[in-house]
């Protein structure tokens, strides 16, 4: 069998004395495409951060390539795009400059590569307007023009549907789709509705009783 | 090959790094503006408050405005990683590949050429206000020049740990000032010795290995803390 690319390993992790996650195992490949499903409160940004290394309290071990995360962790966070769901955009920037800070702490600039990001996201003709003055869904937008460049193999992206419209969400959803044929690895979570054909879903609540194995 | 595009992302990294804090700092001209507004008012004032006889201000004056430089930087140091932390950013460069260590050299660098030095630079005017023989004032300069980037250096550390606690600007000036205390005595105790006529190499190689341990181990722990915060 393939090695996984990233896989969980007996995670058992708890917070604010409330079991999160009990002796659980999981595999992601490459071209997965998972939607992390749970109620709010259920661990789902827990599990993610989890996955990207940023939260370290758990027993258990994250497996990258089939060694542990934190002996490969440079290599690990080359190959990373996270989105979270806090937004990185500053107001007091134009949207280019969030943009290219954005991309150019993970990888060499573009700056063509930029220019046609912000107009798949539908933010041509905004590069230099200051964040402040965008909308909600704009800015979401500006952060999200990293998934056309980010040259990441594995993509964790944290609510990024929320405050984006109903097009912009069939656009993501086809450009997740072609990611995943392309062999980039994407765990997200979202509670809209998706019409994605290999979507595996990872269900959070029912990691305690431990029939996760769908 | 892979070596040399890894080093040329570093050096994009820590160029893209430098860019928006500056481009942070002249859009937010407020926190360019305070620590100078502040280095000022309290310098004019104390005169004023005090007595304006140059008997009294001459022996006071080193001390005064080191001490003023001090916390005006201060200041300025509970913003280092705030915003960033709440917005996210720090998240994305602690994950950015590149050595944390030098993503937060850069930062904390130029968090210095945009607070300490303009204090630096308008420094000798307030000097000679406060009757500093121009002779000292080469002292005085190279003193503030090399003492100001080891608070801006030891003050990251607090900002790091303080970074997710609700109201940490407290907590950093008893975390801190502590800490800047040697700095403090032998800033100004250099520019007394040359104003005593006394050799002043001692005093400057002392600070300089001050910098030089500031700039060697402070990021360390500014990065340590940072991972720490960000890692709930």
């Amino acid at each position: 069998m393939e090695q996984p690319l990233l896989q969980i390993r007996h995670l058992t992790c708890e917070r604010d004395d409330r079991d999160l996650f009990n002796d659980f195992d999981y595999k992601f490949s490459a071209g997965d495409i998972v939607q992390v499903e749970g109620e709010n409160g259920s661990g789902k940004t827990t599990l993610l951060r989890i996955l990207s290394g940023l939260y370290t309290s758990y027993q258990g071990d994250i497996l990258y390539k089939g060694e542990p995360l934190s002996e490969r962790s440079s290599e690990f966070q080359s190959d990373l795009l996270l989105i979270g769901h806090k937004l990185p955009i500053k107001s007091s920037l134009t949207v280019l400059e969030n943009l290219r800070f954005l991309i150019g702490i993970k990888q060499t600039v573009n700056e063509k590569a930029l220019f046609s990001a912000l107009e798949a996201v539908g933010l041509k003709g905004y590069e230099y307007s200051l964040c402040q003055n965008l909308s909600a869904g704009q800015q979401r937008r500006v952060s999200l023009a990293r998934l056309y460049i980010s040259d990441a193999r594995i993509w964790i992206l944290d609510e990024i549907f929320t405050a984006i419209d109903l097009k912009g969400v069939t656009q993501l959803e086809a450009l997740l789709q072609k990611k995943s044929t392309e062999g980039v690895m994407i765990i997200f979570t979202t509670h809209h509705k998706l019409s994605i054909p290999n979507l595996k879903t990872l269900c959070v609540n029912s990691l305690l009783t431990g029939n996760n194995h769908a | 090959m892979l070596e040399e595009t890894k080093r040329q992302n570093l050096m994009g990294v820590l160029k893209v790094n430098f860019v928006r804090e500056s481009l942070l700092a002249f859009r937010n001209r407020q926190s360019l503006v305070n620590p100078l507004v502040f280095f000022s008012i309290v310098i004019v004032l104390f005169p004023l408050g005090v007595s304006p006889e140059p008997s009294f201000l001459k022996p006071a004056s080193i001390g005064l405005i080191w001490v003023t430089a001090l916390l005006a930087m201060m200041l300025s140091l509970d913003h280092l990683f705030q915003l960033d932390y709440d917005d996210g950013s720090l998240e994305q460069l602690v994950l950015s590949a590149q050595p944390l260590y030098l993503i937060i050299l850069v930062k904390t660098l130029t968090h210095w050429l945009l607070t300490g030095l303009p204090l630096i630079l308008i420094s000798p005017l307030f000097a000679l206000m406060l009757h500093i023989d121009s002779q000292h004032l080469p002292t005085l300069l190279l003193t503030l020049l090399i003492g100001t980037p080891v608070i801006s250096l030891i003050g990251g550390v607090g900002a790091a740990l303080t970074v997710s606690l609700r109201s940490g600007g407290v907590l950093i000036s008893l975390l801190v000032l502590p800490l800047t205390i040697p700095i403090l005595i032998f800033g100004s105790g250099t520019v007394q010795a040359s104003i005593d006529g006394l050799p002043i190499s001692g005093h400057l190689a002392i600070m300089l290995l001050m910098l030089v341990l500031s700039i060697t181990l402070a990021p360390f722990a500014t990065a340590a803390a940072l991972k720490m915060s960000v890692s709930n």
